[in-house]
């Protein structure tokens, strides 16, 4: 854990005590058993709005906090713990577009709203199932885009799109042109395929060429963020089963096969930590973000794989039951594994990065 | 970054940092910029030169050797900051601390945290002048991994301990003036029988024989007590508190071992530079073979990962105050990355990564290999990766003792 401040200690704890409290696992559950398919509570988000969660990256002149990005991956990693269903990750990062990307007129516009939860936004940026922000067909003239985006995460919600096209990345509101196409996921959450046909399109036009790829790794940064979160309580959740179940007469946490293996994942674990907060700390310094991001996404990948696999196998055959929450995690990492940035396509930009 | 605004003004520090420059520029002899090694120490004694001498008595003077040790002990009193701005001066300058080996790294802390006030003015002072070589006596041959069945005797003589027994593993133990040892005074207690004890290793019953290891190199010895004296005043502690003592000390050197990374610094350049001048490249510069490409990726991004784990840690004692058991953590994790470093580099080379000596090597691929194989080493001294993951478990994680 880094060394916090008193302020992102108190908004940490906040967020710990609200998400064991107010949205432990078992309101996943509720969402899901729920079927629809926005898949989050409304009124929890508008809590998590209320407290300021949605505007921790945003400026105080929109309506922000602006309490950085560590106190934005404090959240995220709570929450990511009791698999919090909710917009936030996808809000925040469409609020960053708007804060490196927007014009005055945008920042005003879109910035308070977004802050507020009042409107929920997201990122469209791929047009396969493996991401690749380098092949990207949709296109704009005449201020209208056309394309279409898959696997949007919080589609159904979403109020705001910020699409990527071609030529950049533009705000394009649900409604006119914009139709929607469900595509449910093993982690049960809103994902979809979204087409825009002529949507009206307002183009960021500030934040320059590496606009795009700004953008992608504040949501690689904050995606292990809630990756972190899941690691940590899959390895707690385990480690605590573990000092409970008595097989051969004996606590399994006895056995020195099992104690290892949970040794190697705490080695793991701390190297993920390190990651993820090495990637907060670079943005909010500014300075070697791309890397940062890099190591922080294929940490988060390789370690919440390993730590997922094992939680299920170390829990033996309960951990295969839907009444037990560890195989939700399972199936939630391997979403957020794919999603902005796959480990070959993380080790592949970090050779790019480095020269080779 | 999330640490604590420093309360000190910035002038302060900038005063400093022209203090250090202005000691560097005078007592820094520009031949031997680059110079510091870290094999040093591994493969034999230095022998010192007039300017290698010059260095060691200028910064030994300062107590810079040894930046944030109390000054009344002869250890510079720099505050962390303050020690920080030193390394990043002499970085800069190609300087390096010639000041180092046992005493610094373990026994010296350990010393002032346990040791009387007589033994702290008697041993600090020349191990922040670089004047006195320590060696550890803590491995027996029935003593490796389950080292509290220690069985060298230490009997109580009235005005001194009577020693005998065997150590083994003592880390340049044939160019130590002394040893820190674990010794039994009591049999009857496993571990409350230990206790820590100093002897010079000149003393007459003292004997030393090197070990050769698969490196070729002679890094260890063996050493044997026949009935050696040991003044009683060189028990640090009280008796039976040697375990006690002792552990804190393996606290200091796996923070030590974890290494920052000394096998990598041993090593040089990254991996992609060597693997460019080894292997072909495309048009664009790349590593044309895209696997090996993947897997030097694949490993900077944990080696990277695991630097930060060395800075978080380095920050969390910081703010906790003093080493700690995430120490084998870092051990564990750090030993078995400089090992697949290490691995891979000597592929990447093909045989000419492999010469053992003679033509047709480089220095840097001949000393290579020698790294390689002795970094074998480190996953097993210290306590080895085994035990780490032990202390993990238990005092860490909390699982009960295995059977």
């Amino acid at each position: 854990m880094a060394v916090l401040n008193e302020e992102q200690e108190m908004l940490r704890d906040m967020a710990r005590e609200w998400a064991t409290n107010e949205s432990p696992v078992a309101a996943f559950r509720k969402v899901r058993t729920s079927g629809a398919p926005e898949a989050f509570d409304r009124e929890a988000y508008t809590a998590m709005a209320q407290m300021g969660w949605a505007g921790i990256v945003v400026p105080e002149a929109h309506g922000g906090s602006d309490f950085g990005w560590l106190s934005a991956g404090l959240v995220v990693e709570e929450l990511g713990k009791t698999l919090t269903a909710s917009p936030l990750v996808a809000t925040t990062l469409a609020a960053t577009a708007i804060v490196l990307g927007g014009s005055e007129e945008q920042k005003a516009k879109w910035l308070p709203k977004l802050a507020s939860g009042e409107t929920i936004g997201t990122l469209a940026i791929d047009e396969g199932p493996h991401h690749n922000p380098t092949k990207i067909a949709a296109s704009v003239s005449d201020g209208k885009l056309s394309g279409t985006k898959a696997f949007v995460h919080e589609a159904h919600g979403a109020d705001l799109f910020v699409v990527a096209a071609a030529d950049g990345l533009y705000l394009v509101e649900k409604g006119d042109g914009v139709s929607l196409s469900t595509r449910k996921l093993t982690d049960q959450r809103s994902h979809a395929e979204v087409t825009f046909d002529g949507a009206a399109a307002d183009k960021l036009a500030g934040g320059g060429d590496s606009l795009l790829g700004d953008v992608l790794d504040r949501a690689r940064i904050l995606t292990a963020c809630e990756m972190l979160g899941m690691a940590q309580a899959v390895f707690d959740t385990t480690l605590e089963y573990l000092k409970q179940r008595v097989q051969f007469n004996q606590v399994l946490a006895t056995f020195q096969a099992l104690q290892h293996r949970m040794a190697d994942l705490f080695g793991d674990l701390a190297m993920m930590r390190s990651a993820v907060e090495g990637g907060l700390q670079a943005l909010d310094s500014g300075f070697g973000v791309a890397r940062a991001a890099t190591i922080a996404k294929a940490e988060a990948n390789r370690v919440l794989h390993t730590i997922s696999r094992e939680g299920v196998q170390l829990h033996g055959g309960i951990g295969m039951t839907d009444e037990y929450d560890i195989g939700f995690y399972l199936k939630r990492a391997r979403v957020l594994e794919a999603s902005w940035g796959s480990t070959s396509y993380l080790r592949d930009r970090f050779a790019a990065i480095g020269g080779y | 970054m999330a640490t604590q605004p420093d309360l000190k003004a910035p002038s302060e520090d900038d005063a400093f940092r022209e203090e250090v420059r202005d000691f560097l520029a005078e007592n820094f002899p520009p031949e031997l910029k680059g110079k510091g090694s870290a094999l040093a120490g591994v493969d034999g004694p230095t022998q010192d030169n007039d300017a290698q001498r010059k260095w060691r008595e200028a910064m030994g003077e300062r107590g810079w050797g040894t930046p944030t040790w109390p000054k009344e002990y002869g250890g510079g009193g720099l505050s962390r900051k303050q020690a920080a701005i030193l390394n990043e001066e002499m970085a800069k300058a190609g300087a390096y601390n010639p000041i180092g080996g046992m005493g610094v790294m373990m026994f010296g802390p350990t010393l002032l945290e346990y040791g009387s006030e007589a033994q702290k003015q008697e041993h600090i002072p020349p191990i922040c002048r670089g004047e006195i070589r320590w060696c550890q006596g803590y491995s027996e041959p029935n003593a490796g991994s389950d080292l509290a069945n220690l069985q060298t005797t230490a009997e109580d003589k009235g005005d001194h301990y009577l020693v005998n027994g065997q150590k083994t593993w003592t880390s340049g133990g044939q160019w130590a003036d002394k040893c820190f040892c674990l010794v039994r005074t009591d049999k009857s207690d496993k571990h409350k029988g230990i206790s820590f004890l100093l002897m010079d290793m000149d003393s007459p019953g003292v004997e030393v024989r090197p070990i050769q290891m698969i490196s070729g190199m002679s890094p260890f010895c063996e050493t044997f007590f026949t009935d050696v004296k040991v003044p009683k005043e060189n028990l640090v502690g009280e008796e039976g508190q040697g375990w006690t003592i002792g552990k804190r000390l393996l606290q200091h050197e796996r923070t030590n071992l974890s290494g920052g990374g000394s096998l990598a610094r041993m090593m040089g350049a990254s991996l992609a530079d060597i693997a460019k001048k080894y292997v072909e490249t495309d048009e664009g510069g790349a590593i044309a073979d895209k696997v090996l490409r993947d897997r030097i990726a694949d490993f900077e991004i944990r080696w990277a990962a695991f630097l930060l784990t060395a800075r978080r840690a380095t920050e969390e004692s910081k703010a906790a105050g003093g080493v700690s058991e995430i120490s084998s953590v870092l051990k564990k994790l750090g030993t078995k990355l400089g090992q697949e470093r290490a691995e891979l580099m000597i592929e990447i080379m093909g045989l000419q990564g492999l010469g053992w000596e003679g033509d047709g090597f480089s220095d840097a691929e001949l000393s290579g290999v020698r790294a390689w194989l002795f970094g074998k080493a480190t996953t097993i001294y210290g306590g080895s990766t085994e035990i780490q993951n032990n202390i993990i478990a238990k005092r860490v994680l909390g699982m009960l003792d295995h059977q």
